[in-house]
């Protein structure tokens, strides 16, 4: 098989010492980020950026991928043990893995939740492995006018599907587009947007931007709210040993949490939000002891935590293909590729067999090592978990500073990041999504340049985008996801008369 | 956990669902503000007529013309109520936490060119560490400047990044490194 042979190639990249070294770099700090709250896979790789000046392609990814998926091991610790998320995705493990915490099976929560990780991420990662060659050999097929309705149907997605209001979502959006197009248009040479300002014309750095909205605006909306009650951190009790019942009752969600996940985070849609819910509830429904959930069904943890990290592997499937990222980090990613004049896409996995291969290789080795470094080692991450919050958010206000500031030692940066910083406030504090911003920043210069292309190709036809039966078909499920949710509500407010929305945390 | 303080009287935020929200008017000002300013500078583009058919102000129209739409969508539910949570709403921020890190951070820029990245480090750590109820100045600012010289010898050492650097910087690679400073 083509692709087995070039994942054995991938091995023998990933495997090399300084590449192993990247990979548990990479897995270590991702789990520390995940751990703590206030800090994310996209602000961290942001503030590493500037690594890919440094260090060869193949190094920077590993590093950055093991980021991502140690991430999301390391969420469900603090989403368990403090029942504060550290990761957006590991909400609905707080609502079960919480409640067995509290009634002394912490010990098997985080067990489930570190296996069912390792699981959906292997599985992922294998589908990765095959499911990547297939969409490149159908994305070589596509022109400008495709990749434009592509673009759109990501963007639709992203933002009206899953923030809890397509009006906000897309205005998120469309500030992140506006960012994108401040600077020198790359095929005229025009200065958009700059207003006079000559550190506006190279374009505002997404590391300002991430930084900005995650660190500096997040700290903020924190100390907005925080009023020195400090959240309880249940003590690890009970062994991380599971039992034979858990087992038997954590393989099957374990195994249906990555059928959700890995599907749902591969398609343009991406985010792991849906899926955990949508894991959630089908736990919920199939298991033999429903009346446990809510107070500590381990199914409900079980599948949430295989959902969340089958779709982030998933995410990396139409990153990789065809360029388009559908999460902050995967976009962030995206821009990391830019900065080494790497265009991903179908001609990706020619042109850069060795990268990609690698990369994917050493999802499998970091899932290996995530795994040791979340089960027997997990005593060192609850110590992490003490770290009083007023050090912790100082702390990641320093970095954020003397990360953005060694970009160009301005004082304007600062100034811009701060700035942004206040608008992320706002954007959390009036219930604004702020991924759709740095989506729109990285896609939406890449959505100009497809956009002028299939125009040019047709001659400034505009109906090209209709005619095209990619694109169109497309475009078609773009309307539909934009107007669909909308309908369905309609739909059911009509059908059933106010349910009151189940769930208790 | 934070318990939701009390809302004050006066705020026309604690009539319910009813009448215009002021918060998310503001917001919705701005959002149609940022509209018009996009669409005000994109006619500042020039345009070459070689570029007529999709220049470089194709999408800038297109997205003040979005965003004027979506600051329109937003300023009606701003008019009916409003679109926060009712958590959210009644929460007050605490403005005193937010005054110190806001100082920590204002004071942070003017400092860093100044003196260095160390001591600006060292005051916004204070600040913010301040703003999260810590009371012990002494002890944060010693945190503070270990945070800034790891941050320092991570970035700058191992990522290659030049920070300028100040008084206590240079004392600290004379003391460490010899006599230059680089």
């Amino acid at each position: 098989m083509h692709a087995f042979e070039q994942l054995l190639h991938g091995f023998a990249v990933a495997l090399t010492p300084v590449n192993l070294m990247w990979c548990l770099v990479g897995t270590t700090l991702g789990t520390a980020i995940g751990v703590l709250p206030g800090l994310g896979p996209a602000l961290t790789i942001a503030l590493l950026l500037p690594i890919t000046f440094k260090v060869e392609p193949t190094a920077a990814f590993i590093l950055f991928a093991g980021i991502y998926y140690g991430a999301m091991y390391g969420g469900s610790t603090t989403s368990i043990l403090l029942n504060t998320p550290g990761e957006s995705a590991t909400i609905v493990t707080a609502l079960e893995g919480n409640k067995m915490a509290r009634s002394g099976r912490a010990g098997a929560a985080l067990a489930t939740s570190a296996i069912g990780s390792f699981v959906a991420g292997t599985i992922g990662t294998l589908g990765i492995t095959f499911l990547a060659p297939i969409v490149v050999e159908w994305a070589l097929k596509f022109g400008p006018a495709d990749y434009f309705a592509l673009m759109l149907l990501a963007f639709v997605t992203v933002t009206a599907v899953l923030g809890s209001s397509a009006v906000r979502g897309l205005a998120a959006l469309f500030f992140g587009i506006w960012l994108g197009l401040i600077g020198v248009d790359l095929q005229t040479g025009q200065a958009r947007f700059t207003f006079g300002v000559p550190e506006l014309l190279d374009g505002i750095n997404v590391i300002i931007v991430a930084v900005g909205l995650f660190a500096v605006g997040e700290t903020l909306y924190v100390a907005s709210r925080y009023k020195s009650g400090t959240d309880e951190i249940i003590p690890l009790k009970g062994s991380l040993w599971m039992t034979r019942e858990e087992w038997a009752r954590s393989w099957k969600p374990w195994l249906r949490g990555t059928a959700l996940g890995f599907p749902i985070g591969a398609m343009p849609a991406g985010g792991a939000e849906i899926p955990t819910f949508l894991s959630y509830f089908l736990e919920k429904k199939l298991s033999t002891k429903p009346e446990e959930f809510g107070h500590g069904a381990i199914e409900g943890v079980a599948g949430p935590e295989a959902a969340n990290n089958a779709s982030a592997a998933g995410v990396l499937v139409p990153m990789l293909t065809l360029g388009l990222p559908t999460s902050a980090t995967a976009a962030i990613m995206l821009s990391a590729f830019q900065s080494y004049g790497i265009n991903p896409g179908p001609l990706l996995f020619e042109s850069q067999g060795q990268l990609v291969w690698g990369l994917i290789a050493s999802l499998f080795i970091g899932n290996v090592m995530l795994l040791v470094l979340n089960l027997p080692m997990i005593g060192l991450w609850v110590k992490m978990l003490r770290i009083p919050a007023p050090l912790l958010y100082a702390g990641i206000l320093v970095f954020a500073t003397i990360g953005t500031y060694g970009i160009t030692q301005s004082p304007v940066d600062l100034v811009l990041l701060y700035l942004i910083g206040g608008l992320g406030y706002l954007m959390r504090r009036y219930d604004f999504p702020t991924a759709p911003v740095i989506i729109g920043m990285i896609l939406g210069p890449l959505a100009e340049q497809n956009f002028r292309q299939a125009m040019t190709i047709s001659a400034g036809d505009w109906t090209v985008f209709f005619t095209r039966p990619i694109s169109a078909t497309i475009l078609a499920l773009a309307l539909l996801a934009l107007a669909g949710p909308k309908l369905l509500g309609l739909w059911q407010s009509f059908r059933m008369p106010a349910e009151p929305m189940g769930g208790d945390a | 956990m934070t318990a939701p303080q009390a809302s004050q009287p006066e705020s026309l935020v604690a009539s319910p669902r009813s009448g215009l929200a002021v918060g998310e008017f503001c917001i919705a000002l701005g959002a149609l503000a940022l509209a018009a300013v996009i669409l005000w500078q994109t006619f500042e583009i020039p345009v070459s007529p070689l570029y007529a058919k999709v220049g470089p102000t194709v999408m800038p129209l297109f997205t003040a013309f979005g965003m004027g739409l979506l600051g329109a969508l937003l300023m009606v539910s701003a008019l009916r109520g409003g679109w926060q949570t009712e958590e959210e709403r009644e929460a007050t921020p605490d403005t005193v936490a937010l005054f110190w890190v806001a100082t920590g951070l204002i004071l942070n820029v003017l400092l860093i060119s100044q003196t260095g990245f160390a001591l600006a480090s060292i005051v916004l750590f204070v600040c913010t560490a301040r703003g999260f109820g810590s009371r012990a100045i002494v002890r944060d600012a010693l945190i503070g400047l270990a945070f800034a010289l790891i941050a320092y010898f991570g970035f700058a050492k191992t990522l290659g990044i030049n920070i300028g650097a100040g008084i206590i910087e240079n004392l600290l690679e004379r003391v460490f490194f010899g006599s230059t400073p680089n």
